[in-house]
């Protein structure tokens, strides 16, 4: 799982969870892979992101020093922190680990690659 | 323009792994390389649809038309299955594929909806199960929630016999439909009461213009 996909997860579909959003990320197991840099696409999708999720995102994944815990303003025009931040989100394969309902407890395990978000019956 | 000629596609994804136990319930029918390679192919060389760009699948299965949007050049696509040995498999086609630029979430379709993913794609493709299986009108769901989730376009496919069905909805829904391709869909006989071996069924290839939405 890529972090870009971690920056959309949430826990909201569980019953009585009003935001369910940013989901705690603790990995265990992650891979690098290389993915082409397109500053045009990382530029379109700087409105999608939410910068708590990516920060949180970059502690987990030992890349802390790469992003800020505020987000730049003009950002796109850094094109340093523009790739530190495509490496984030594109070239960490998340393979072990879980992400956790912040307000419930809810635990959703990445096995292999996969997040699991299904839910149980009783749970929506 | 598409970064692969459609002959080199289709010969890709014949080398991507199907189910090895369809379940019936889920309609686990695998998309052919060869329509998944047609449909992906004109969505980038007609539309410019997949390069460079977000992408989801719904109801992925073992990923074919994902990883034809990857190798495509799609920025990052996005499968989402409920089934674990779908997903599993999907999984194992990528690594040994080496595509770096797709992802299996294991997450229920039409809980998508009014979550972060609410706009968060250009493009959704899917072959989406029919609803013949006790599960009726599952693919106008199923298209529901992709008008939800992309801005751009939505590719799917839908037999034949719903057409006139799927141009009323999508107006309601404010989504400009038009059927790109007729298709004769050949079902393989992957389930043990398929009379047959083989069966055509009629299928639309649809797209649906979500921009005004």
């Amino acid at each position: 799982m890529k972090l870009s996909t971690y920056n959309f997860l949430t826990s909201m579909a569980i019953k009585g969870v009003k935001v369910g959003y940013p989901l705690k990320l603790r990995i265990t197991k992650k891979d690098l892979v290389e993915s082409e840099f397109n500053p045009t696409f990382i530029e379109r999708l700087l409105p999608k992101l939410d910068w708590s999720a990516v920060h949180a995102a970059a502690q987990q994944a030992e890349l802390a020093d790469d992003i800020p815990a505020e987000q730049p303003e003009n950002i796109a025009e850094n094109e340093l922190l523009m790739q530190k931040l495509h490496h984030l989100l594109f070239e960490i394969d998340v393979l072990e680990g879980e992400m956790e309902c912040p307000e419930t407890g809810r635990v959703f395990p990445i096995t292999d690659g996969i997040p699991n978000m299904l839910l149980n019956e009783d749970e929506v | 323009m598409a970064r692969l000629k459609l002959k080199k596609l289709e010969e890709y994804l014949q080398c991507v792994d199907g189910f090895e136990k369809p379940k019936i319930l889920l309609e686990q029918y695998p998309t052919p390389p060869h329509i998944a390679a047609c449909v992906t192919h004109h969505i980038q060389s007609q539309h410019d649809d997949i390069e460079g760009r977000l992408v989801a699948d719904l109801g992925c299965g073992c990923g074919m038309l994902s990883i034809g949007s990857t190798l495509l050049g799609a920025q990052l696509t996005v499968g989402f299955e409920l089934d674990e040995a779908a997903a599993d498999i999907f999984r194992g086609n990528v690594v040994e594929m080496e595509l770096p630029n797709v992802d299996c979430v294991r997450a229920d379709v039409l809980q998508l909806v009014g979550s972060k993913w609410d706009n968060a794609f250009d493009t959704v493709v899917m072959n989406p199960p029919f609803g013949t299986k006790r599960n009726a009108g599952m693919d106008m769901r199923f298209l529901e929630v992709a008008t939800h989730l992309a801005t751009g376009a939505v590719y799917s496919l839908h037999k034949t016999s719903t057409r006139s069905y799927i141009e009323k909805k999508s107006k309601e829904w404010g989504a400009q439909s038009s059927v790109v391709a007729e298709l004769r869909y050949n079902i393989e006989a992957s389930y043990k009461f398929h009379k047959q071996q083989s069966k055509d069924i009629e299928v639309d290839f649809w797209r649906f213009d979500v921009t005004s939405i």
